[in-house]
């Protein structure tokens, strides 16, 4: 029975997302191979540069529109492609090698250097991470201009020529739009892939990202190393294409180009900046008297999109997400369905915060804390605002590091500040405030939960190995069980931004039932929901317990907490105030007088 | 030798940490790094020689005229392409809407003016030598900016206002300060002092729109080393890069002087993201 509630769907949405993510390459196919029939020689110099910009943009969308990284200099990775290719191939310096080799080394180059300018981007805020891609691009041209003996400075050097079969400019450009092709489809199933939700998560719930053990700097030094490779190659063909380069040829336009391209197409698609290449490249071959005047215009359509809108070309295109959501709707969650996520780890585990305290400036968050939250066992955390309820969680999953005091877990010391390690470690939350991925499905939200699950590589991704497949089909089928669990999965393909509140609280719940945690934290889960709801969640929450979750409640309904908990600790400025059974809670005279009320 | 880098370094530094300057009271009122902060720099140069070598006005008339357009430029900045994305701060879309009106800015200049680097007029008749005016004039304005900053942060209602919004202008909205006012005022004070370190260190780095560019990077590593929001920081900074600048320049070339201030930038910001006057900041979860 619930086998057939959830593949069945699961199976159609595969259909779907392997279509849509098809879309692209079959529109860049059918157009380019189009193109000749034209036999217009000027039309294959434009496609053929739109190809080689497509290459290149391919690998920084997976920077700017996945990651939202702001790589505003990446010309400076083409420059260098096109300088390692061409010089390689002069042969002035180092022994001729043939521009095919030549070409794989501009990749190489490429990636290097990408991974340097990427550095920032680990640790930085993103205005500096834009400045340094800034700072680059403005060195290498200086560099190319001053090293003459290498670069030829102003004079410049002869681009490459690709022996048979792709000497003619018709080859030539058949080699561009098959190399455009490949990258769409890498990228393509890299953006269907967990590495391509990671990303997506990086950019719009960071904290979220953290707390599902996705790794920010892992993940993004393997993006910049793969978007720098391409716009090596991109580079090298480029010089090709130019037939000489000089340090004019790569103008800081051709940067705002890029970068530009992927935000008319829209963040987080590939299509819409695929088609924003496109556009991008050819118009101002057709409108002449604009030359002079493109960036000025690309600078005022970035200004238009940023402000009036952000989701550029690909939100045009998104027609599925129009359709009007089904108007009242209830979330039934099926806690009976929590056999197949439940962990498989049954050991009775502990979970101990000891003396923990925490300050911020004068503020006492936390004194001298102890707490002790065991598996199997529903343990509420309830006091007045300020009381340091949230902060304790924020402690446990590693946001914040004690200044005195350690958290065990099996008896081991918890790494403070390393919130990433949690999801590892068997430690599941929610937020106070939900943090899902808004422009992302309902099921990618949930399939972000089970990250840390995924076994293929990047490199495995990218070219859709069976491992990544099998990846795919595991996540999306766990996902939609999740989903079930908590109510949701007939919203399993809207867009997150389309929910109503309350039900963002399940989808967190659902995300966190990903990582079949041994330790779930819920911050204020009953917040905002009916009365109704409210008694179904408890009813969850008991169920998931009882599986061998240990599960820690942050709420301010009295009833929910008394009705479901087996244990209760009462904060009050940062101190315990009291902790017991819930009956002996009730009865406690300095909690009813501080905060349940008499 | 050693005079020439001395006072060329300096110099140039003091534009630079003019324009870290110009980062700072636009970031103090909005929390936000503007891109313009060079292209008014930029500008300082262009729309001065514009002003006194083309439309012969005295140099007087074009020094206020010039800062009257950087005030100008300063407030459409504000309203144009800051107030828009305030409310979404965490979404960085400051930093594409900053960008995208200073690169209109730039291809305006390319345009209208010219791609090639023009000479700015010589200011006063003093005459050249060491201690040639273009050397002493930006480190004077440098000087001034600092002293009138302190002065109005200080002693006035306005400054103390201004210092206010920086530290927390959720409370200080709260109090009743006119906060969009303030800000308002930060963005045309901060055009001032960008173009009038374009305008004074025009004669050395030329009336030239490739400058603007330039200015952004060399003008925002002085706040990245000193901290963000500290002037101090910036003029110590700023001064250091024109130094450092000079002399790798004298040693290894000026190409490889400015890989030399990349490489420094990036290695000081991996061991130190919040620079050597910032305190690192507690995050919001």
């Amino acid at each position: 029975m619930k086998d057939l509630a959830t593949s069945a769907p699961v199976a159609a949405t595969r259909g779907l997302a392997r279509l849509e993510a098809l879309a692209p390459v079959l529109v860049l196919l059918i157009a380019g191979v189009c193109l000749p029939l034209f036999g217009d020689s000027y039309l294959g110099v434009i496609g053929t540069r739109a190809c080689i910009y497509w290459v290149l943009v391919s690998g920084l969308n997976l920077v700017v529109g996945f990651a939202g990284q702001i790589a505003i200099g990446w010309v400076a990775l083409l420059t260098l492609g096109a300088y390692v290719t061409s010089v390689l191939t002069a042969g002035a310096v180092a022994p001729e090698l043939s521009p095919y080799l030549a070409l794989a080394i501009a990749g190489l180059f490429g990636a290097i250097f990408g991974v340097i300018v990427g550095l920032p981007a680990l640790r930085l805020r993103t205005f500096y991470f834009a400045m340094t891609t800034l700072g680059f691009a403005t060195i290498v041209t200086q560099v190319a201009l001053a090293w003459k003996s290498v670069t030829g400075g102003g004079v410049g050097v002869p681009g490459p020529i690709f022996p048979w079969p792709f000497a003619s400019p018709w080859g030539f450009y058949f080699f561009c739009l098959g190399l455009a092709l490949l990258c769409t489809w890498m990228t393509a199933n890299i953006a269907a892939s967990r590495f391509g939700r990671a990303l997506v998560a990086i950019r719009d719930a960071e904290v979220a990202a953290e707390a599902v053990g996705i790794s920010k700097p892992g993940l993004l030094v393997k993006v910049f190393l793969f978007s720098g490779a391409v716009a090596g190659v991109a580079g090298g063909l480029f010089a090709s294409l130019q037939s000489y380069i000089t340090p004019d040829a790569f103008t800081f336009d051709l940067s705002i180009l890029f970068f530009i391209a992927i935000l008319i197409g829209g963040r987080g698609s590939i299509l819409g900046p695929l088609l924003g290449t496109i556009i991008l490249t050819a118009l101002p071959e057709f409108a002449a008297p604009l030359v002079a005047w493109s960036t000025f215009l690309y600078a005022v359509l970035l200004l238009i999109i940023v402000l009036a809108m952000p989701g550029g070309i690909a939100e045009v295109l998104d027609f599925k997400n129009r359709r009007p959501l089904e108007r009242h709707r209830e979330i039934r969650p099926r806690p009976e369905l929590l056999g197949t996520l439940s962990n498989p780890d049954t050991s009775p585990a502990v979970l101990t915060l000891k003396g923990v305290s925490l300050s911020f400036g004068g503020v006492r968050a936390i004194d001298d804390l102890t707490l002790e939250i065991r598996a199997g066992e529903v343990h509420g955390l309830i006091g007045p605002n300020g009381s340091g309820k949230t902060t304790t969680l924020n402690v446990i999953s590693g946001y914040y590091a004690p200044q005195q005091g350690q958290v065990f877990l099996r008896g081991k010391p918890l790494r403070p500040r390393a919130p990433h390690t949690r999801a590892a470690q068997g430690i599941a939350r929610t937020f106070q405030t939900p943090r899902l991925i808004g422009a992302a499905s309902v099921l990618e939200n949930v399939m972000i939960g089970g990250s840390k699950d995924g076994r293929s590589t990047f490199v495995e991704s990218l070219v859709a190995l069976s491992r990544h497949r099998r990846d795919e089909a595991m996540l999306a089928q766990a996902a939609m069980t999740a989903l079930s669990v908590v109510g949701l999965e007939q919203l399993a393909f809207a867009r997150s931004d389309r929910l109503q509140h309350g039900e963002l609280r399940f989808v967190e719940i659902a995300r966190a039932l990903m990582l079949r945690p041994s330790f779930l934290l819920l911050d204020e889960p009953a917040a905002g929901l009916s009365v109704e709801e409210i008694k179904r969640l408890g009813d969850l929450i008991l169920t998931i317990s009882r599986q061998g979750t240990g599960v820690l409640l942050v709420e301010h309904h009295a009833d929910l907490i008394f009705d479901i908990c087996d244990r209760v600790t009462v904060l009050n400025l940062g101190k315990v105030l009291a902790s017991g059974t819930p009956a002996e809670i009730r009865a406690h005279r300095e909690v009813v007088n501080a905060y349940l009320g008499g | 030798m050693l005079v020439s880098i001395v006072s060329y370094g300096l110099a140039l530094g003091a534009v630079y940490a003019l324009i870290g300057i110009t980062y700072n009271v636009m970031f103090a009122a909005s929390r936000v790094f503007s891109f313009t902060a060079g292209m008014t720099g930029m500008l300082g140069g262009v729309l001065g020689a514009l002003f006194i070598d083309r439309l012969g006005m005295p140099v007087i008339v074009g020094f206020v005229a010039t800062l009257a357009a950087g005030a100008v430029l300063g407030i459409i900045t504000e309203i144009l392409t800051v107030r828009p994305v305030l409310k979404s701060l965490d979404q960085h879309l400051y930093v594409l809407s900053t960008l995208a009106f200073a690169l209109m800015i730039q291809q305006l200049t390319a345009i209208e003016w010219s791609t090639e680097p023009q000479p700015f007029p010589r200011l006063l008749p003093i005459g050249p030598g060491l201690f040639d005016q273009q050397f002493w004039l930006p480190m004077v304005a440098c000087a001034a900016t600092i002293v009138g900053l302190e002065w109005l942060y200080r002693r006035t209602l306005i400054g103390r206002a201004f210092l206010a919004i920086a530290e927390d202008n959720y409370a200080a909205r709260a109090l009743g300060l006119p906060e969009q006012r303030l800000r308002i005022a930060s963005y045309a004070l901060a055009g001032v002092i960008g173009t009038l370190a374009g305008f004074t260190g025009a004669e050395m780095m030329l009336a030239y729109f490739g400058n603007g560019p330039l200015l952004n990077f060399y003008g925002f590593v002085p706040v990245a080393l000193g901290g963000m929001g500290s002037n101090r920081g910036a003029v110590v900074g700023g001064l250091a890069l024109g130094l450092f600048q000079q002399t790798a320049n004298f040693l290894v070339g000026g190409i490889f002087a400015s890989v030399a201030v990349f490489v420094v930038f990036i290695v000081v910001l991996l061991a130190r993201p919040e620079g050597f006057a910032g305190a690192a900041t507690a995050r919001r979860v």
